[in-house]
């Protein structure tokens, strides 16, 4: 599979909310004003790039260990102690970053979109270039989708719906149709790729 | 602690009254990802249950050896531990459940139920109680999962796959329908959209409203992503300390 491929299947077909269903958490959290939608976004694509730069040449050595079934136990703390890492540099040398990302830092660490892409970039067999790339593409999708749904959200608010529909399940609802969109997507990468 | 109501409470609020999935909005990702066939609901519903369980008892028990400060890191490592048993277990036993379950199978480690649960009950009540309360939370992520996966399985391909672990049967079996499914069998179409992405998000928003009406007939409040409460990072989380919404 081409890179240009990998990019667009995984900001639009495969797209991590809206398809594949990692962070749904943040999704339904943070989207509700554009602003903390994109600061999120930000950090979640700079932690999923540097945690699958960080965990291809862990998992080299795992395999070259014969000791895969710490894939998990490995990776989980890697991407903890990561963040954790990344949190303590950007405070000391980068503080304009730290001050616009450093609140959302800590909770990606138990984020499934960065494990998720960690473990799919394996289940994919992707090389080092490949992997990096997708989790690129995956972050970007991520913010896609965040910003895309965060306007609808902002439409939401205000209407006049049943009491018991407020809240949650009527911006489940409005995620649906969100993704009914991206179903429009459906082999569009294959048609202009032929991948 | 010890006296048996107390316990039967414990356990008999997750089915309904703190329903993780329904109630509580914890594990979310699983639930609209799995719940497209009862089989692997169930399937997820168990491997959850159990982590969730022992990781409970063993939280619980270590309750007071582990320091506050590094609580977050312990708590995940116990988790991944008993992730990685089941992982290799489902592997050995269940090779089409684990096909099926990907990587949505690892990723019971950041299962928001698990920690939550780890650090809003084990870390601060005695083992038997934190096991009650672990079983109940599984049995009502897994009934909450495979509640959602019969309507989403039903309407969107027209069959029920009453399984468990590979032994049971399907719907379309039971009519003895072959290839045919139940719903073409009588003259309707399956409702493909259900069990794409779109039907997931759709249907849990409508099990919410349902769960919501019952609620406000029983004068409860209705459920909220009550992230700052339910959230095991809430105690480090800048958000919350400035007060502004939450982002988990």
């Amino acid at each position: 599979m081409t890179i240009a491929a990998i990019i667009f299947t995984a900001i639009l077909t495969n797209n991590f909310i809206l398809a594949k269903f990692l962070g749904i958490c943040p999704f339904l959290g943070v989207s509700k004003k554009t602003g903390t939608a994109v600061g999120m976004s930000i950090a979640v694509i700079f932690v999923m790039v540097l945690a699958t730069a960080v965990c291809f040449p862990v998992n080299i050595l795992l395999v070259k260990n014969n000791m895969t079934y710490l894939q998990t136990l490995v990776f989980i703390l890697v991407i903890a102690a990561l963040v954790q890492f990344l949190e303590i540099v950007l405070k000391k040398y980068i503080k304009p970053l730290y001050n616009a990302l450093g609140i959302y830092l800590p909770l990606i660490t138990t984020n499934c979109a960065v494990l998720g892409v960690v473990a799919l970039n394996i289940q994919e067999n992707y090389t080092f270039i490949e992997s990096i790339t997708n989790s690129f593409g995956a972050g970007v999708g991520f913010m896609l989708a965040m910003i895309m749904f965060s306007g609808v959200r902002e439409r939401l608010e205000g209407n006049d719906y049943p009491k018991f529909w407020e809240g949650l399940p009527i911006t489940l609802v409005a995620a649906a149709i969100t993704a009914c969109s991206f179903l429009g997507f459906t082999g569009v990468v294959e048609g202009i790729f032929g991948a | 602690m010890a006296d048996k109501k107390s316990l039967g409470k414990e356990f008999s609020k997750g089915l309904i009254a703190e329903n993780p999935v329904l109630r509580l909005v914890l594990g979310t990702c699983p639930t609209l990802a799995i719940s497209t066939s009862v089989e692997n609901s169930i399937g997820m519903g168990i491997a959850a249950s159990f982590v969730l369980v022992c990781s409970n008892i063993v939280i619980s028990a270590l309750r007071k050896v582990i320091p506050s400060k590094v609580r977050i890191p312990a708590f995940v490592v116990i988790i991944a531990a008993f992730v990685s048993i089941v992982q290799m277990f489902v592997k050995a036993f269940a090779p089409a459940l684990d096909a099926s379950l990907g990587i949505y199978l690892p990723l019971i480690v950041v299962n928001c139920i698990i920690l939550g649960r780890a650090e809003a009950f084990a870390s601060k009540n005695p083992v038997l109680a934190s096991t009650i309360d672990g079983i109940g939370m599984g049995v009502g992520f897994t009934f909450a999962i495979s509640l959602m996966a019969s309507i989403r399985e039903f309407l969107g391909a027209g069959n029920l796959s009453l399984k468990v672990l590979g032994f049971g049967t399907n719907l379309t079996d039971i009519f003895n329908l072959g290839e045919t499914d139940v719903l073409t069998a009588i003259g309707l179409e399956p409702i493909l959209i259900f069990i794409l992405a779109p039907g997931g998000f759709f249907c849990y928003g409508l099990l919410m409203a349902c769960a919501n009406k019952l609620a406000e007939m029983k004068g409860k409040p209705k459920a909220e992503l009550k992230s700052c409460d339910s959230c095991p990072l809430a105690t480090s989380c800048a958000i919350k300390i400035e007060g502004k919404e939450c982002a988990k």
